[in-house]
């Protein structure tokens, strides 16, 4: 069977290729699994041998590293700055609280479920995953990158009503800016 | 017309390795800073990977005339301020001497005016972007610049008043004919001219402009992408431009490319380990550093030139 990594052109491969080895991640670091960021980017585990480099604005941001659970508060924060990445854009969600909410799946005001609001690539489970996991998640992201089927920012705009709804249904002041992308 | 042929020929070649040798700089940068905190750390193409990744990126945000031009407005100034450098000693044997390109008499104040037009760039496309982080990284950007600025351009005077000349051939002429580096018959202006360096590259202590935790790179924290990727080049290439200008009027030039890489290595690393064991000066503390003994030495060193 072809797979989609046989069908790329060769200039599609080489820029996933420099996607794959080029990670500039922003760390939005909600929840208590922000605290293994730092372990996993300095000296004892250095991501930055595998490209994976700290991003200092969604702008220049390649991926969203969502470090556990969100309050509706800060999922406003998260989309706005979702929205403000460039494509291709990738999403890499940490700890059980993403998953299905975690410890805090009975809390009266953080969200379950992240993929109900912004596409993710990527789930790391574990309370709190390990740098050795979010190393493992980092590789598994970039095997999809090669792959060629990480293009998650395109399915977001496309199925923007269905996000739109559900972002709507927990922010109840939705005063957000539009994006032109 | 086969004159035109060769320097176009001249041009494109100069920016090519320009490019090449600033981002590989950089990417050694990289990799030796990781050594230096324990870690494996990136390959030393590293840079030239990133690159890549930005310019195939598929959207970039438009923020307005200004800030499109910028990136290109950079890399302008970066290959146009490039072709007025003399890379290596003109006039050696042919397999040693590069393109003139544009280098011409009378060009270190030229060259003074137009090393600024970069920034000049940055600064307008940055407060068209509206982020304030922007225009904060701006204000402190052209700050640090009044700081260093003093002493470079001290020590550039007292060259320009010694000799009596206000090209960076004839300067580097002087060095060759009495075989002598400008670093060592003009201590104090090397000095100053190398402390300021310290503030042209923007490593720590003087990385106060990009400051990534605290200002979230400054005026770059708007552009992503292509536009990041062009900025990136131009960086590099004035890294190489700056290294090169340090090598012509301090070290005695370069009479080909391997002694160059090794005398602009070399320069290259002061900054970056000195930024090591350094952590962040706040706007005026950088200020009031380069308005301390970098200007002393460099009015010293004009002191000597005069008299
Ligand atoms: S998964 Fe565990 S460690 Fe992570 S945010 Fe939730 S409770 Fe905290």
């Amino acid at each position: 069977m072809e797979t989609k990594k046989d069908s790329q052109t060769i200039a599609e491969y080489i820029k996933n290729w420099s996607r794959k080895h080029s990670l500039f991640v922003m760390a939005y670091g909600t929840g208590c699994g922000a605290i293994e960021i730092p372990a996993t980017m300095t000296s004892r585990y250095d991501a930055e041998r595998l490209g994976i480099r700290g991003a200092a604005t969604p702008r220049q941001a390649d991926v969203l590293l969502i470090t556990g659970y969100l309050a509706t508060k800060t999922l406003k924060r998260v989309i706005r700055v979702y929205e403000q990445m460039q494509d291709p854009k990738y999403v890499i969600a940490f700890g059980s609280c993403t998953i299905n909410g975690g410890m805090y799946y009975d809390s009266y005001n953080t969200i379950n479920v992240l993929e109900k609001y912004i596409p993710v690539d990527v789930y790391i489970n574990g309370c709190m995953p390990r740098p050795e996991a979010v190393i493992a998640g980092f590789k598994q992201l970039q095997d999809k990158i090669a792959r060629g089927d990480a293009d998650n920012g395109t399915r977001y705009k496309e199925n923007l009503d269905w996000y739109r709804a559900n972002q709507q249904q927990v922010i109840k002041n939705w005063r957000m800016p539009d994006y032109n992308w | 017309m086969e004159g035109l042929a060769i320097k176009i020929l001249g041009a494109v070649i100069t920016t090519i390795v320009a490019f090449a040798v600033g981002m590989t700089y950089g990417g050694i940068t990289r990799k030796l800073t990781a050594r230096v905190q324990n870690r494996v750390g990136p390959t030393i193409f590293q840079n030239f990977i990133d690159l890549l990744k930005l310019q195939s990126k598929k959207t970039n945000i438009y923020h307005g005339v200004m800030g499109h031009f910028a990136p290109m407005w950079i890399i302008t100034a970066a290959i146009t301020v490039l072709m007025f450098i003399p890379v290596l000693h003109p006039g050696t044997a042919w397999y040693n001497s590069w393109f003139p390109n544009l280098s011409f008499h009378g060009d270190l104040i030229f060259l003074l005016y137009m090393m600024v037009f970069g920034s000049l760039g940055m600064a307008l496309g940055a407060g068209q972007t509206g982020n304030p982080n922007s225009a904060i990284g701006v204000t402190r950007g052209l700050s640090q610049m009044v700081g260093f600025e003093i002493p470079f351009v001290l020590a550039l005077v007292a060259l320009m008043v010694q000799y009596q000349t206000t090209s960076i051939q004839d300067i580097m002429t002087v060095q060759r004919e009495s075989g002598v580096w400008m670093m060592f018959s003009n201590p104090f202006s090397f000095l100053a001219a190398l402390f300021a360096s310290l503030g042209m590259f923007r490593y720590s202590p003087f990385d106060i402009v990009g400051a990534p935790a605290e200002l979230a790179s400054g005026p770059v924290s708007e552009f992503g992408g292509k536009y990041l990727g062009t900025m990136m080049s131009g960086g590099s290439i004035f890294a190489f431009i700056k290294l090169t200008l340090y090598v012509d009027l301090f070290l005695g030039g370069a009479y080909s490319i391997p002694e160059l890489l090794i005398k602009t290595f070399a320069l290259y690393m002061i900054p970056v380990f000195y930024g090591w064991v350094n952590p962040r000066y706040r706007t005026e503390q950088a200020i009031r550093y380069f308005w301390g003994w970098p200007t002393a030495l460099g009015v010293i060193g004009l002191l000597i030139a005069i008299f």
